[in-house]
C-alpha cells in the first residue's frame, strides 16, 4: 500500500487546506453576524437621533403650531407629552411584569420540578402556543371579552380601595350630603369602561407570560443534577432543594427572561392600542384604575403616525428615541445585575 | 451518633429493571465499610438506598429493609427527608453549591433546620467543621469566596465538611476520590481514618488499594452479565477479603483477573 501512496513532504502531512478554509469561513461568518447586530443597533440609534432632531431642536411654539396634537396641549410643549407617555409606558410595563414574572416562575418550576413528565410536556406545549398568538388577537380579546368580564372586579376594587391613591378611579361627579346640619361634599369615582392601566397591564402580563415561562423553564431544567442531589442529600425538601440549588443557579437566566418579557411589554403596540382609549390625553396619574389617564409610547406612535406631517413624524420619532433609551437602560441594568455575581454563577 | 446499619434482603429497581437483588449485610458503627466490584454491579445503587436517595430518580424504588439501630428507614412513617439528615452523602464529583461561598456551603445543611443562626455560632461551626475536614488552614482566609474557586480535592473536602456539619449518624461516600489526583486522594483517605472515630462510614470505590487502605470491612458486589441484577458476593473483614476470600469471583476480581 505504501508504494501506491506518494511520499509526502513532512510539512504537507500537517497541512489541511480544506479544513482550514471551513474553519476560517465559519469564524468569519459568526463574526459577521455579531458585527451585523452592532451595525444595526448603531443604524437604529443614528436614525432615531437624526429624525428626532428637527422636533427636539425646534422652537417650542413653532413646533406646537406645526403639530396637531400639540396645539391643544396646555403647555404646548413636546417634553411633558413625552414624559407622560414614558410614565404611562413604564407603569403599564411594570404592572405587566409584576403580575407575569411570579406566575411565570411558578409555572416554570411546576413544569421543570413538580409535574409528572406527560403533564409537563403538555403544559409546555400550551405555553408555547400562547406565545404564538398575535398581539392583535390579545388586543381584541382584551378589549371585547376580557375587560367586560373583569369590569365588575375592577369596580369592586375601586369601591373598596379608593382611599389608596393608586387605586382610585376618575372623579365623575360630586355629591353633596347633609351630615349633622353641615354640607359634606364627597367625590364619586368611576373606572369607566374599565379601559385602565391595570387592564392593559393584565393583558400584557398574559402576553409576556409564555416567553418568561419558556426561558425560565429551560434554565431550571439546566440545573445540574449534581447540585440538586447535593441539596437533597443534606435533607432538603423539594422546595428547599429548589431554593438552595435551582433558583440560585438559574438566577441570571431568570433575570434575562424577565428582561425579555419587559422588553416585549415596553414595546407592545397593538394590544395596548386596542385596550386603552388612545385619544385620551395622557397624564401623570399614579392611579392604575383611572380611565383615560395613561398611554404608552408605542401605542401613541401607532395612533398618531398615519395623520402626522413631517414635523409630527419627527416628534413621534423623538418619542421612539425615548423608548429606545429606556429599553437600552433596562437591559444594561439587567446585565449589570447578572455580572455583579458572575463569580457565583456556577458557570465555572 | 455513629449508628449500625442492617440491611435485610434488599432489592433496588429502576422502573421494572431489577438493579440490585437480595442484599443482606451489616455495617458496623465507627468503622469504614468499603463496597467494591466491577462497573454496573449495583454498588452505587445500593449505597444510595441507605439514605433513600435511590428513589429520587423517577421510577426507582426499593424493596426490603434498611435498619438503622433497629429502625426501618423504609417504614411507613419514615420521612426520606429526615433520613437524609441522619445519613450524609458525598458524591463522586465534588459538588459544592456554586452560588454559595465556602462558609455558606459548610452551613447549608444547618441552615435548613435552623434559619436564624447567630453569627458567632455560625463562625464557630464553620471553623470547627473545616478543621475536622482538614481544610481550615487552606481556606481560612477566603471563606467568602465561591466554593467553586477551590481545587477539586479541596472542593471534595468542602463537601465532606458540608456533610459532617449536620452531625449525621452515617456518612456515605460514592467513589469520593475517583475525580481526584493521588495527593488529594491521600488527604481524603487520611480524613476518613479520622472521621471513623465518630462516624459510621460507607465508601464505594473502584480502587482496591484504597479499599484495602481505608476500610475495616469490605463487601464485594458482582453482576452475572449485562441486564442481570447485581448481587452481594461476600462480605468480611478487609484483611480476609484481600488475603483469603471465600469465593472464587472475589479472588479473581481482587487479583485483577477481571473487572
Amino acid at each position: 500500500m505504501s508504494t501506491a501512496t506518494e511520499e509526502r513532504a513532512p510539512e504537507q502531512a500537517f497541512a489541511g487546506p480544506r479544513r482550514d478554509i471551513l474553519n476560517r469561513g465559519f469564524a468569519g461568518l459568526s463574526r459577521g453576524a455579531a458585527i451585523t447586530i452592532l451595525v444595526t443597533l448603531a443604524l437604529v440609534a443614528t436614525f432615531l437621533v437624526k429624525e428626532a432632531l428637527p422636533a427636539l431642536t425646534a422652537n417650542p411654539s413653532d413646533l406646537a403650531d406645526q403639530v396637531d396634537w400639540l396645539k391643544d396641549e396646555p403647555g404646548r410643549s413636546l417634553w411633558p407629552v413625552i414624559a407622560s407617555l414614558v410614565f404611562g409606558t413604564v407603569i403599564i410595563a411594570s404592572l405587566a411584569l409584576a403580575i407575569a414574572a411570579p406566575v411565570s416562575y411558578g409555572i416554570a418550576l411546576f413544569i421543570s420540578h413538580y409535574a409528572p413528565r406527560r403533564m409537563a410536556a403538555g403544559l409546555g406545549y400550551v405555553i408555547d402556543l400562547l406565545a404564538a398568538i398575535p398581539s392583535v388577537i390579545y388586543g381584541l380579546w382584551g378589549a371585547f371579552i376580557f375587560i367586560p368580564a373583569i369590569l365588575p372586579a375592577l369596580e369592586w376594587i375601586e369601591r373598596s380601595f379608593n382611599w389608596l391613591p393608586f387605586l382610585r378611579g376618575r372623579v365623575i361627579a360630586t355629591e353633596t350630603t347633609m351630615v349633622n346640619g353641615q354640607e359634606v361634599v364627597t367625590q364619586v369615582f368611576s373606572v369607566g369602561t374599565g379601559r385602565v392601566a391595570l387592564s392593559a397591564g393584565i393583558v400584557l402580563a398574559i402576553m409576556i407570560l409564555p416567553i418568561i415561562t419558556a426561558v425560565t423553564r429551560e434554565v431550571f431544567l439546566q440545573t445540574p443534577v449534581l447540585h440538586e442531589e447535593a441539596a437533597l442529600a443534606l435533607g432538603a425538601t423539594r422546595w428547599e432543594m429548589i431554593r438552595m440549588a435551582v433558583i440560585p443557579f438559574g438566577k441570571p437566566g431568570m433575570i434575562g427572561a424577565t428582561m425579555l418579557g419587559l422588553g416585549r411589554a415596553l414595546g407592545e403596540t397593538m394590544a395596548v392600542f386596542m385596550i386603552l382609549s388612545p385619544w385620551s390625553i395622557p397624564r401623570f396619574s399614579v392611579s392604575v384604575l383611572e380611565p383615560s389617564a395613561h398611554n404608552t409610547i408605542a401605542a401613541n406612535i401607532a395612533l398618531k403616525f398615519p395623520e402626522a406631517n413631517s414635523m409630527g413624524v419627527s416628534a413621534l420619532i423623538a418619542m421612539g428615541l425615548a423608548l429606545f433609551v429606556i429599553t437600552l437602560a433596562v437591559n444594561m441594568l439587567a446585565r449589570w445585575i447578572i455580572s455583579r455575581r458572575s463569580e457565583f454563577s456556577g458557570a465555572n | 451518633m455513629a449508628k449500625r446499619i442492617d440491611v435485610n434482603n434488599l432489592n433496588a429497581f429502576y422502573g421494572k429493571f431489577l438493579a440490585v437483588e437480595g442484599v443482606s449485610l451489616s455495617i458496623e458503627p465507627k468503622s469504614v465499610t468499603a463496597l467494591i466490584g466491577p462497573s454496573g454491579c449495583g454498588k452505587s445503587t445500593f449505597i444510595r438506598t441507605i439514605n433513600r436517595m435511590h428513589e429520587v430518580i423517577p421510577g426507582a424504588r426499593v424493596e426490603g429493609e434498611v435498619l438503622m439501630d433497629g429502625i426501618d428507614l423504609y417504614g411507613t412513617n419514615v420521612d426520606p427527608v429526615a433520613v437524609r439528615r441522619h445519613v450524609g452523602m458525598v458524591f463522586q464529583r465534588p459538588n459544592p453549591f456554586p452560588t454559595m461561598t465556602i462558609a455558606e456551603n459548610v452551613l447549608a445543611g444547618i441552615r435548613l433546620n435552623n434559619r436564624r443562626l447567630p453569627k458567632d455560632q455560625a463562625e464557630e461551626i464553620v471553623e470547627g467543621t473545616l478543621r475536622a475536614a482538614n481544610l481550615w488552614d487552606e481556606v481560612k482566609d477566603r471563606l467568602e469566596r465561591p466554593g467553586s474557586s477551590l481545587s477539586g480535592g479541596q472542593q471534595q473536602r468542602l463537601c465532606i465538611a458540608r456533610a459532617i456539619a449536620v452531625k449525621p449518624d452515617v456518612i456515605l461516600m460514592d467513589e469520593p476520590c475517583s475525580a481526584l489526583d493521588p495527593i488529594s486522594t491521600l488527604a481524603i483517605e487520611d480524613l476518613m481514618a479520622e472521621l471513623k472515630e465518630n462516624y459510621t462510614i460507607v465508601i464505594v470505590t473502584h480502587n482496591m488499594q484504597q479499599a484495602a487502605r481505608v476500610s475495616d470491612r469490605t463487601a464485594f458486589f458482582n453482576i452475572a452479565g449485562a441486564g442481570k441484577p447485581g448481587k452481594l458476593v461476600e462480605m468480611n473483614a478487609t484483611s480476609v477479603i484481600f488475603s483469603a476470600p471465600a469465593e472464587k469471583a472475589t479472588e479473581d476480581y481482587i487479583s485483577g483477573r477481571f473487572g
